[in-house]
């Protein structure tokens, strides 16, 4: 990212903020801003970043903006020539006008953004617009969509916001606490996708995980009181540490047992580690708190075998009770086979395969052949892996589940040939 | 999520029966699937859609044994049905995927019937979602 780029990103809520509070049509200046961003990226890198660079882009955005009501009169036929006068002069501020960031109005821009009127993901594309500062495109090439498709996605968002009736006003303080639950899922999708996006050249295409990473360590800025937003930018930091050891030279996915620890992100470790602290010395973990001490345990350990595992089977036994999402569960199954062994795990997968959601999952079969691994019957385990290869949509994840059948079927050929000792 | 339908359509008497159908017929068709690109585009799912020509343009290539491609007229898999189009839609849910194949399915053929040609629908792999 260049620092224009960056500056950019830092600015934009800000400067539409004050722009949506003054003038109450969040679509319109949420429009005007994009706008304003695209105009200051092409001319500040030929005449340099001006002396007031927030006052610029809310200059620009009103005028925008202005641009936008003149079409508006002109539509409803009123008294337009003086109607535009009147906007322009009301409206629009020097460019070099102080423009005063509002803690309050970053995190309503995230509540509305966030709206339960809208899915998930056309909440995250539009919160990396809105509140992330960037352009179409740069969000269509991160989600691999043409930017036509990408600006009809954002702007039905806007429109669902609108028919909603969303005022730019911070919720009563009984609906906060939801509302920031909505963010926060939110954020934390935006995250996965940076892990999981399917292709394209990591160089020229916006890192979704580093946007999220950003996004919450403002949520943490705007919303300091509340531990589970510490808690979420912990398991990012956390997660996001182990990212280079994840993926080897071709792309082939490398499980945690077989990652090369020394790939892993030291700095985000030590930051994210005592992220958990602060977040647990704030009274009762949430859900993100607890899966962030889980990753903590996995950061901390030498290998897998000196792994505090009783520790994460107790932390994924209180997230159980918490989260009723099954992916919990299946955690928890591998937990027990490390605490407890294959057997007992595999009784518990018995009762979660139960599960509707879980029943013919291709994680469900890749844990169950995991387990029938370490106990011994590579019979099983080659057959489970098989499943699970067939059921998966992630290629790589396809490859080395292939890749774990071909060994569980070797194992279990060279046992059948192998004089007893 | 991302998927993609393939449209195959019906093998009539040469390839597509499309030349016995009356120009108004043809024409309803053609619109169906402009307003289904047109829909999809406007929802934000639409990756990309695309025509394919007809199958006895296609060719067959194979690699020879320096590399060098050996491009044959066939053979071709007797089918009763084959490739016309296809869309990659990036969608909230299978069952969107599937509501959209049908869409796809019910384009107006001979007559304004609908055709209800088999849409298959794909998913697009991904990469693995992050380690617990």
């Amino acid at each position: 990212m260049t620092s224009i780029e960056h500056l950019l990103r830092e600015l934009a809520p800000q400067v539409l903020g004050v722009l949506t509070r003054r003038h109450g049509d969040f679509a319109a200046a949420e429009d005007a801003v994009q706008e304003a961003l695209i105009a200051a990226a092409e001319q500040w890198v030929t005449n340099g970043i001006p002396a007031n660079p927030s006052g610029w882009l809310y200059h620009v955005a009103t005028r925008r903006y202005t641009d936008h009501l003149r079409s508006e009169f002109a539509r409803q036929q009123r008294e337009q020539d003086t109607a535009v006068v009147w906007a322009e002069n009301a409206f629009v501020p020097p460019p070099d006008v102080d423009v005063t960031p509002d803690r309050d109005d970053t995190l309503t821009l995230m509540f509305m953004c966030c709206h339960p009127a809208l899915t998930t993901a056309s909440a995250a594309a539009l919160t990396l617009r809105a509140v992330g500062g960037l352009t179409t495109n740069e969000i269509a090439s991160a989600y691999l969509v043409p930017s036509a498709t990408m600006g009809q996605r954002i702007s039905r968002a806007k429109q669902a916001i609108k028919q909603a009736g969303a005022t730019f006003a911070m919720p009563a303080p009984g609906e906060r606490t939801r509302a920031l639950e909505s963010v926060m899922q939110v954020l934390y999708l935006l995250f996965s996708e940076g892990h999981t996006a399917s292709s394209g050249d990591a160089l020229v295409r916006t890192d979704l995980s580093a946007e999220a990473i950003r996004l919450a360590r403002l949520l943490r800025d705007v919303a300091p009181d509340h531990p589970e937003v510490t808690g979420l930018l912990a398991l990012m930091l956390l997660t996001e540490a182990r990212r280079e050891a994840r993926t080897g030279a071709q792309g082939e996915l490398i499980p945690l047992d077989e990652q090369d620890r020394t790939r892993w992100n030291r700095a985000s470790i030590d930051e994210g580690t005592a992220l958990v602290e602060q977040a647990f010395a704030k009274g009762t973990a949430g859900a993100y708190t607890i899966q962030a001490a889980i990753a903590a345990l996995h950061d901390e350990a030498p290998n897998t075998v000196n792994t505090d595992w009783p520790q994460i089977l107790a932390l994924y036994s209180v997230l159980e009770g918490i989260s009723g999402n099954p992916m919990v569960s299946l955690n928890r199954a591998i937990a027990v086979a490390m605490v407890h062994g294959p057997a007992s795990a595999l009784s518990v997968l018995d009762t979660l395969a139960q599960d509707v959601r879980l029943t013919d999952h291709h994680r469900l079969h890749a844990v169950r052949a995991h387990f029938h691994d370490m106990a011994g019957d590579h019979e099983q385990a080659a057959r489970h892996y098989r499943l699970a290869a067939e059921r998966t949509a992630s290629l790589p994840e396809q490859h080395y589940l292939i890749g774990k059948a071909q060994r569980a079927n070797a194992m279990r050929n060279d046992a059948l040939i192998s004089p007893p000792e | 999520m991302r998927y993609m339908l393939m449209m195959h359509a019906p093998r009539g008497t040469g390839d597509w029966a499309v030349m016995s159908w009356a120009p108004e017929d043809l024409k309803a068709h053609i619109g169906h699937m402009k307003q289904l690109a047109g829909k999809l585009q406007a929802s934000g799912e639409l990756v990309t859609a695309e025509g394919l020509a007809m199958p006895t343009e296609a060719r067959v290539v194979r690699a020879g044994g320096a590399g060098e491609p050996i491009v044959t007229d066939g053979p071709y898999a007797e089918a009763k049905e084959f490739l016309a189009g296809f869309w990659i839609v990036d969608v909230e849910s299978t069952e969107r995927a599937y509501a959209i194949g049908a869409e796809a399915s019910a384009a107006p053929g001979k007559g304004g019937v609908p055709m209800n040609m088999a849409i298959e629908v794909r998913q697009v792999m991904s990469a693995p979602p992050i380690d617990g």
